[in-house]
């Protein structure tokens, strides 16, 4: 006996009623026929709600990613589900798992081929310090090589950890100034890491 | 009738006589050593020896005994009989200020490896060896890690209480 098929038979009623989220409007004036705002507002709208990661996974964190990228947890749901292997693409690396010393000039190249602006997330232990490697071949933490902006704790932390992480980062570009990555506060921070 | 160790340790001493000795059986596995200057000579006759025939090189490794003055770095070969397949260690010591000990790679291609990780951990200076340099570690490391006066931690790191952490434990 065959197994009676239900799904795509019968249309269902479509329930969409407070299901969709929408992005909340930026601050600004609004009149009949205008709204006025700052641009940074608005770059800070279309960046931080379509960061394209690139994920550098090395050991169990990147285990952790998957399942955060996956059906469950849905990174979609923030706009990041573009996940990209070349980081010319990509605004956001992700590095997750132990860094060992070999491994840290390859940290470094990556990020030097991302166009700016970059971000820098550090998903777990090892590469946010080391964590239980305290030994002279792992990296203690990719700080030493590459500027981070937000470090996720745990060992490994959970899909909900790394979410969170996620919008601190989309924090962080929402409210970004656009002038920042020209300032001399930042050339100051690159030339601390020997970048340019 | 298979190879026994008691063969084995019989065959050396009929070749080598007094140059070879410290022979043991830890787990069943002969063990025994000869002067670093022999370790080719050996080598080269438990190849060939028609009866011994060891051919495949399992393992190489260096272990450092810094309380051993004069030898305190050991050169471990382990190898293997694959037709009667039987397996023995043989052992070359060597002072740590002059770590010179000839290579194996003539005679197992495999040596050329793990001469190399030994040179990279334990500053084993293999003579005659085609590529001597470091293979697992950074290429700008500057000391041999895994020789007992470096600490297991890294240095770089600050934000650790030694106290708490255990770090920068003797050797003794």
């Amino acid at each position: 006996m065959s197994r009676p098929v239900q799904f795509n038979i019968t249309p269902k009623p479509t329930d969409h009623k407070g299901h969709i989220s929408m992005v909340g409007m930026p601050e600004g004036h609004m009149g009949e026929g205008f709204f006025a705002t700052k641009l940074s507002e608005v770059v800070g709208l279309a960046r931080k709600n379509s960061i394209w990661p690139l994920p550098f996974a090395t050991s169990c964190c990147g285990i952790e990613f998957m399942a955060t990228a996956a059906a469950h947890y849905d990174l979609g749901r923030f706009g990041s589900e573009r996940m990209a292997f070349t980081p010319r693409q990509c605004d956001l690396m992700m590095v997750m798992g132990t860094i060992s010393k070999k491994m840290g000039p390859v940290v470094k190249q990556v990020y030097l081929q991302m166009a700016e602006p970059r971000w820098v997330m550090a998903v777990g232990a090892c590469a946010s310090s080391g964590g239980i490697f305290d030994t002279y071949s792992v990296l203690q933490g990719i700080d030493q090589v590459v500027p981070v902006d937000v470090y996720v704790p745990g060992c490994p932390p959970r899909p909900e950890a790394i979410l969170d992480g996620l919008m601190r980062i989309q924090d962080l570009v929402g409210q970004e100034s656009l002038r920042r990555r020209n300032s001399e506060h930042y050339q100051k921070l690159l030339d601390s890491y020997g970048i340019q | 009738m298979s190879l026994t160790n008691e063969q084995i340790q019989n065959r050396l001493i009929e070749k080598f006589g007094e140059q070879v000795y410290a022979f043991s059986e830890p787990y069943g596995m002969l063990t025994f050593e000869a002067p670093k200057d022999l370790n080719l000579k050996v080598l080269q006759f438990l190849f060939d020896d028609e009866t011994l025939r060891f051919r495949f090189l399992t393992d190489l490794q260096a272990v450092h005994y810094p309380t051993d003055k004069g030898r305190e770095l050991a050169v471990v070969y382990h190898l293997h009989n694959l037709v009667d397949n039987v397996r023995i260690r043989f052992k070359v010591f060597t002072d740590i200020n002059t770590p010179d000990v000839f290579t194996a790679t003539q005679l197992y291609a495999t040596a050329n490896w793990m001469e190399r990780e030994t040179y990279d951990f334990f500053g084993v200076n293999f003579v005659g060896h085609p590529n001597l340099k470091r293979i697992l570690n950074v290429d700008e490391m500057d000391y041999f890690p895994m020789r007992k006066e470096f600490p297991l931690e890294d240095q770089t790191r600050i934000d650790k209480d030694d106290e708490m952490f255990g770090r920068g434990g003797s050797i003794n």
